[in-house]
């Protein structure tokens, strides 16, 4: 059953179905970044005071490696699905709106492949 | 027949006073806002630990301008603001403390927090504990 009326089928308004599952993986991410925000300092810490070696040894240990990557995914789902409400709430334009919620999320899939590549070659270092 | 001038305005942003939940609310979203451009610079430390020594030891030089030194602080503020009051959000998700009366002291408990953490997180790096 359909409850839309004829011109918000039309121009293809209404629930996306995908609604719940937004806000559900917020939380979700959010709940992860809780601890994993600790690996987070831990890390800015060593490498910005620490000699490279000790740094590269640091993430190099597996546990580091597993906290730090799972910070990273994360971390940039849960950024690129904060700025699409923040967009949503704040540009009306529909086109604009979509055009900018596209280029966050390809954005920050980008800046996601980027620090993950960045980290399997620091292990293959250490 | 006078207009009474004197009537009261509907709470439109520009006119209306915030209470302190409503400025704690806007603070996470802008903090949330800066932090994502923020992980940028994450990246970039990052990639230059992969860089070699070379570009480690220039991204130190980098890091340590005061301008940067600021971001950086600003950035953890930002972080535990957002994680404190994060929190907050999954508790009231669980459907509880929509109290009247614990607004307000919530949302101090998130302050000092936010505070704490900071501080203790520059007492960790100046000790190196």
């Amino acid at each position: 059953m359909d409850y839309r009326t004829p011109l918000a089928r039309a121009k293809g308004l209404g629930s996306a179905k995908s609604g719940t599952g937004h806000w559900w993986l917020q939380r979700v991410t959010a709940v992860a970044l809780v601890p994993l925000s600790f690996w987070l300092i831990k890390f800015l810490r060593l490498s910005l005071t620490a000699p490279y070696q000790q740094t590269v040894d640091w993430l190099a240990s597996p546990v580091n490696t597993i906290c730090i990557i799972a910070w990273i995914v994360a971390v940039f789902y849960h950024a690129a699905l904060g700025l699409q409400v923040v967009i949503e709430d704040y540009v009306a334009p529909e086109g604009v709106k979509i055009a900018s919620i596209w280029a966050v999320n390809l954005a920050f899939l980008f800046l996601a492949m980027a620090a993950l590549l960045a980290v399997f070659r620091i292990v293959s270092i250490g | 027949m006078a207009i009474n001038t004197n009537r009261p305005t509907s709470p439109h942003l520009q006119v209306y006073r915030l209470p302190l939940t409503g400025i704690m609310s806007i603070t996470h979203r802008m903090t949330g806002v800066m932090l994502s451009v923020g992980l940028a610079l994450f990246v970039y430390i990052v990639s230059s630990l992969a860089g070699g020594g070379m570009a480690y030891d220039t991204m130190q030089t980098v890091m340590s301008h005061w301008l940067m030194k600021i971001v950086g602080w600003a950035f953890i503020y930002a972080l535990f603001f957002h994680l404190c009051h994060g929190i907050r959000h999954l508790i009231w998700d669980a459907g509880n403390s929509f109290e009247r009366d614990t607004l307000d002291r919530y949302a101090l408990i998130e302050l000092a927090a936010s505070l704490l953490l900071t501080l203790m997180t520059f007492v960790w790096g100046y000790y190196g504990l």
